[in-house]
């Protein structure tokens, strides 16, 4: 995003307290969006999610079974984390528009996280369907935050059908193989003018530290939290890792360099005969 | 009659509404506005014969026989 996060930016405003990121007008605190996919358990995940200080959390819309109703949305609820449906599992626009006004209905709010998948094996968003779908529940009033390929020409596309967020994802979900092309990263980040967000792919906290440095609003991810061997500690150094990659963000970083640069100098010396 | 819930055969007793179906299956009393009366979110979401039916008008929503019900909530995902 362009927003005044540059390099040029006073240090103050990196070391102030809040630096909250603004979907359709609302801020939130942490730049960390976590998904619940992948958790073996509610309290494990609860847990988890307390750690990782996130205030957006992604869940999916599926038939109502009475033996396992009701707690999630509960869990949520309870630690006043806002919920962002996704549309998991739709291959087509007109199935992804259908559980995008289910998870309206169900969960009462507009912003829906865009997932139109090309097939099970690569999950990859299936580019033609996800560009219907988000013109589609823009003109129903839709709050879409677009899960895109690492494409720049894409994404501004879907920013110009009216997304609210783009969200190029850095490997294919459940990889954990982190940010493939940081170059098509940073392109997005710099022709954006809605907010960015890392979606997928990511592995571990360096990570997400890269993706924020990279200029990215915020980072997605599920399956490198929950299926971690200690997912609360994992959380917690989500939280870290991405509040230290955004400081870095905007204290603006060294140029590369190919020769060494010695850091001591030289003058004043001793010399010894 | 009979009409098909979220993929299984279902029986309803004539002229049965949605408001009907979804207290009957959630086990939570409904106002005519569809909120529960227990002051709670009910969380869940109706689509009849893959159109929405919004929660406002569950009640006034008769069903008829061969009806196609997904009755959807929030699971753990993305």
């Amino acid at each position: 995003m362009n927003e005044a996060d540059t390099a040029q930016e006073p240090a103050v405003k990196a070391t102030a307290h809040r630096d909250p990121v603004t979907f359709d007008g609302v801020e939130l605190g942490s730049r960390l969006i976590m998904g619940t996919g992948g958790a073996p358990s509610l309290d494990g995940l609860g847990a988890a999610l307390e750690a990782s200080g996130t205030e957006l959390t992604t869940v999916a819309m599926r038939r109502y079974s009475p033996a396992e109703s009701g707690s999630l949305f509960q869990l949520l609820a309870d630690r006043n984390i806002r919920v962002l449906p996704n549309t998991a599992g739709c291959f087509t626009a007109r199935d992804a528009v259908l559980t995008a006004e289910l998870a309206r209905e169900a969960l009462e709010t507009d912003w829906v996280k865009l997932e139109v998948i090309a097939d099970e094996q690569t999950l990859l968003p299936d580019a033609l369907e996800l560009a219907d779908a988000t013109e589609q529940l823009v003109a129903r009033g839709f709050k879409v935050f677009a899960y895109t390929n690492d494409d720049p020409v894409l994404a501004l596309r879907l920013e110009h059908l009216g997304a609210t967020a783009v969200m190029p994802l850095g490997a294919p979900i459940g990889t954990g193989l982190g940010i493939l092309n940081p170059h098509n990263i940073e392109l997005i980040v710099s022709r954006a003018s809605v907010p960015v967000v890392l979606d997928a792919g990511i592995g571990t906290a360096s990570d997400a530290a890269l993706a924020m440095e990279l200029g990215c609003d915020a980072v997605l991810l599920a399956t490198a939290v929950t299926r971690a061997q200690n997912p609360v500690l994992m959380g917690e150094a989500f939280k870290h890792a991405v509040a230290a990659g955004r400081l870095a963000r905007l204290a603006g970083r060294i140029p590369r360099r190919e020769h060494a640069l010695a850091s001591s100098g030289m003058e004043g010396r001793a010399e010894f005969l | 009659m009979n009409i098909t819930l979220n993929g299984k055969p279902h029986a309803l007793p004539d002229n049965a509404t949605v408001g009907a179906l979804v207290s009957g299956v959630t086990g939570r009393p409904l106002a005519d506005n569809g909120q529960a009366t227990d002051g709670r979110k009910l969380g869940v979401a109706v689509a009849r014969n893959a159109e929405v039916v919004p929660r406002s008008r569950w009640h006034a929503t008769e069903l008829i026989e061969g009806d196609d019900v997904e009755l959807v909530t929030a699971v753990q995902g993305g």
